[in-house]
């Protein structure tokens, strides 16, 4: 049997039915993990004790006992005393984390580059990025080195990656998964998510990590997983592709819709008209903007939730700060401080409002479209070479282009395989996802939809072949 | 700490007299004006943004602890409702509107006590706006001094240095805080100790701190400048005087700058917006940090919090929990009592020793005692309230203490009256019936309304009848 091929809702019930242990589960896992690992670099702490249902854990989230770095030299060797409310949660699941995935330094981001302890590959192709941040969460499930991973998504940092290595990714509505433990990069916009193998096992992870703790004070409901409500198809629902979404922006440094992306989103919005949903064209006027205000949002909770790594209390000392990080700080240090405060923070914190605006004009039937969910791509291409835009902080922000507005908007967005698209230099085919966006508090609508897509297409049963020129159907 | 200032009769009364002429004398042509900043610790249970006690006083350093007030990595507040019930109450009694929408801020700034590198205060969105109070001025007068604003923050942690070394202690990070700053109205020093007096005892009557300046619980902060006197609005410049532990030394701070800047005004010199500490053996103030260094705190929204919504219901539950405020108790004391105001403003003191009154009141009532009387024993013979019952004081009011007639002359001329009124009893007496005696002592205890001894009028008795 191929345990580690089998999704989180596949384990549970071949475990109910005992048709393995979980030591033999677990066995299984980090016989993979020990062969792929060291190409891959998707863990970065493997925990070798572990003895429940094995889950990755981005490594930004902390867990009580096992080293939590945030991908990050500053936090080297650094052991918190303390579990995130997700973990607690998880392990009343009897979910145990088997290792913390690698990422970009403290989720900073979009392509798993930045992390001091090195880049994750993409399994699909060892050449290329995974996406980020949660880089080495989504390489994790993908290449089967885990039932299931947790992310952090502030940008797109779950679906991004989901998208570029062909699996389930979903950023639940902010303040649906308390964040106490996860280590802030934009507090307004974090959103712990799960990375799975399939939409199911995403609505299973929802469950038990969403709902309030005490701790975190933006929580307030409980998500719970209704298998009727998730296999109930999509007949008549209303399914709105934002006419902006398609565009090409003309000379804009690296931006637009990669045309071959654009051909397998088209198609897989048909097949949801197929499966007896209505394609409803809407307008999101104010997401061209969405990205400058993201990039100003986000440096300036960033300035300021940096600030706690003095080096004092734990970790080591500034120096060991990265580029990335490093560029943030100082961008929201001068977003924030006074005289510039209302050129750029009130500004940003304006549109904000305003995207979020457009989305409830599209979902909302008295004044707009009304529809259900909102689909388009994740990423404007699919994963480029290692190395390729590293040097280029613009050229790497714009591939948020399709992904922040849901966390600007606190909606939830969710990332499922669609197929597989040539990668812009021509090399090999490589996956990709189409993104569903929900109302606030939604996320069984989209779930819903994922479900439906998933369920009338053979995309998640792709595996990557994990040597470095795969070639996919 | 400075040891000497504890009580609140100490508060204010020190050894600054001598200056305050001199200031006198210069400020023909200035006066001051002066703002003022209370940071006032609450007493909750738990401080403002974690489950941690926050009753820190003197407990083994850094075990008050937890990932929220250490600032560890992925740590988040939690509003502690208590601590904004309380902010609020501070903000009822001190006359506030308070804010339907309040929000928490960040205010970033790099200090090791403070754990997260940013302080969770409020900037833009107090809670509680545009009061005011009264107080007393130097001759007695009454003074409103405008109240700016009371808002909610967390204090930080506590740095001690040794040697080369410094240690910090995180026991009072996170410790809730109020802090309240008013208009510069204040003309004198005078102003500023009443101020700081009446809002000891409005923290004391609210129950919402022990505000005890020793331990550190009420901290001032001084903003001071002088201007030609009989001109309006504010001069360009402040010194703000900050990090000043004791009130005496503050106000010593204080007398110092209106004098200095005074001279300074004088020689043309040009004053300019700076923060000074106090050096107490050159008693002195010295520059801290001058307007080009000042802080830039890239104050925003705080995103891990909630915006705090309080409707009317809510304003309204928390104001009929108010105890009867200091002045409110002194007024009715004056009428209800028919005391002086003096002895009114004594007995409410706190909320305790006005309590204790009462109840002596309501007791001596039984025998006989006027409220007046309780009064005058109360303060003159200084009880301690802690260590007898108010039934204790009022029996040692009838048995010894005040309102006992001392006058033997008026003694002797009852006890004649006693005789004359009872010939038969004086009779009996005579006769050799000794107890008779007791009528007439009861008959002279009558007409003194109880103020006689007994014992005092028995000899006066048997003298008159030998």
């Amino acid at each position: 049997m191929d345990i580690t091929g089998l999704t989180l809702a596949e384990t549970l019930k071949a475990l109910k039915n005992k048709e393995f242990s979980l030591e033999e589960l677990n066995k299984a896992y980090f016989v993979r993990i020990d062969k792929y690992n060291t190409e891959l670099n998707a863990y970065l702490n493997i925990n070798r004790g572990n003895s429940k249902i094995p889950a990755a854990i981005k490594d930004v989230i902390s867990t009580r006992g096992i080293p939590t770095t945030a991908a990050s030299k500053i936090l080297e060797g650094f052991i918190p005393p303390y579990d995130a409310t997700v973990i607690g949660k998880l392990t009343e699941q009897g979910i145990g984390v088997i290792g913390k995935t690698n990422c970009d330094e403290f989720a900073m981001g979009s392509s798993g580059e930045n992390s001091a302890f090195g880049p994750t590959k993409n399994p699909w192709d060892l050449n290329k990025v995974p996406g980020g941040s949660s880089s080495g969460s989504a390489a994790a499930v993908s290449a089967d080195l885990c039932v299931f991973a947790l992310g952090s998504d502030t940008g797109g940092s779950i679906r991004q990656p989901a998208s570029l290595c062909g699996i389930v990714g979903l950023k639940p509505t902010y303040g649906r998964v308390s964040r106490y433990g996860l280590m802030a990069m934009a507090s307004s916009l974090d959103q712990i998510g799960p990375i799975t193998k399939s939409v199911e096992d995403a609505t299973l992870v929802l469950d038990w990590i969403s709902g309030s703790d005490g701790y975190d004070s933006n929580v307030s409901k409980k998500f719970t997983y209704s298998e009727d409500k998730l296999k109930s198809g999509v007949k008549g629902l209303k399914v709105g592709v934002p006419k902006e979404y398609f565009a090409v922006p003309a000379g804009r440094q690296g931006g637009g819709l990669d045309p071959k992306i654009k051909k397998v989103i088209e198609e897989a919005i048909k097949k949801l008209e197929e499966l007896g949903a209505e394609i409803v064209e809407v307008s999101l006027p104010h997401s061209k903007y969405a990205l400058a205000a993201y990039y100003i949002i986000v440096p300036s909770e960033v300035s300021s939730n940096m600030a706690r790594y003095d080096g004092i209390r734990f970790g080591l000392g500034r120096e060991n700060i990265g580029a990335e990080v490093k560029r943030r700080i100082m961008l929201g240090t001068f977003a924030l401080s006074s005289g510039y405060y209302d050129e750029y923070y009130t500004k940003a914190a304006r549109i904000r409002t305003l995207v979020k605006q457009d989305f409830e004009k599209a979902f909302d039937p008295s004044t707009g479209s009304g529809v259900d969910v909102i689909v388009g791509p994740v990423s404007p291409t699919t994963a480029w070479n290692i190395g390729e835009k590293i040097d280029d902080p613009l050229t790497m922000y714009l591939q948020d282009v399709y992904t922040i507005s849901a966390n600007l908007a606190g909606i939830p967005g969710l990332s499922v395989p669609c197929g597989f698209a040539h990668a812009p230099d021509g090399a090999g085919l490589l996956p990709v996802g189409l993104q569903i966006l929900g109302k606030q508090w939604d996320e069984e609508t989209i779930l819903r939809v994922g479900y439906a897509y998933e369920q009338s297409t053979d995309w998640r049963k792709e595996k990557p072949s994990l040597s470095s020129r795969t070639c996919p159907p | 700490m400075d040891s000497r200032s504890s009580s609140l009769s100490d508060l204010g009364v020190d050894d600054l007299r001598g200056n305050d002429e001199r200031v006198d004398r210069i400020m023909n042509k200035y006066e001051p004006v002066i703002g003022l900043e209370v940071h006032v610790e609450l007493n909750t249970k738990s401080k403002m943004f974690c489950r941690c006690s926050a009753d820190y006083f003197g407990k083994e350093p850094n075990t008050h602890t937890c990932p929220v007030c250490l600032g560890l990595p992925g740590a988040l507040p939690y509003i502690n409702e208590q601590a904004i019930n309380d902010c609020i109450k501070i903000g009822l009694a001190l006359n506030c509107k308070i804010s339907k929408i309040s929000l928490f801020e960040r205010k970033n700034y790099f200090y090791p006590d403070l754990p997260k590198g940013y302080q969770i205060s409020q900037y833009r969105w107090p809670l509680c706006v545009n009061g005011w109070i009264n107080v007393e001025g130097k001759d007695g007068e009454e003074v409103k001094i405008r109240i700016n604003r009371a808002h909610q923050e967390e204090d930080t942690g506590k740095l001690t240095h040794k040697g080369a070394d410094t240690l910090i202690d995180f026991n009072r990070s996170g410790v809730p805080l109020v802090e309240i700053v008013t208009e510069p109205d204040f003309r004198d020093v005078a102003e500023i100790r009443d101020y700081a007096k009446k809002l000891q005892q409005l923290f004391r009557y609210l129950g919402v701190s022990n505000a005890d300046m020793e331990r550190g619980d009420m901290r001032l902060e001084a903003n001071v400048s002088v201007r030609p006197e009989g001109t309006e609005g504010l001069p360009n410049y402040r010194v703000e005087l900050k990090n000043i532990n004791s009130f005496r030394f503050m106000v010593a701070a204080v007398e110092y700058e209106i004098k200095r800047q005074t001279e300074a005004h004088d020689a043309g010199e040009k004053l300019s917006l700076e923060t000074r500490g106090w050096d107490e053996d050159k008693k002195c103030t010295y520059l801290q940090r001058s307007k080009e260094e000042a802080h830039d705190y890239r104050y925003f929204p705080e995103p891990d919090l909630r915006e705090i919504r309080i409707d009317t219901s809510d304003v309204e539950k928390l104001q009929v929990q108010l105890p009867e405020l200091p002045r409110v108790k002194g007024n009715r004391f004056e009428e209800k009592y028919s005391l002086s105001k003096q002895q009114a403003v004594i007995l409410t003191e706190s909320r305790q020793l006005a309590a204790f009154f009462e109840e002596a009141v309501k007791d001596g009532k039984d025998h006989g005692l006027e409220a007046k009387t309780v009064a005058n024993y109360i303060i003159n013979r200084k009880i301690n309230i802690k260590e007898v019952l108010p039934a204790q004081v009022v029996i040692e009011i009838r048995d010894r203490g005040m309102g006992v007639i001392e006058d033997l002359g008026e003694l002797e001329k009852m006890a004649k009256e006693a005789v004359e009124e009872n010939p038969r009893v004086v009779e009996d007496y005579q006769k050799g019936k000794k107890t008779a005696i007791q009528a007439l002592i009861g008959s002279v205890m009558k007409k003194s309304q109880g103020k006689a001894e007994p014992e005092k009028i028995k000899k006066i008795l048997e003298r008159l009848l030998k």
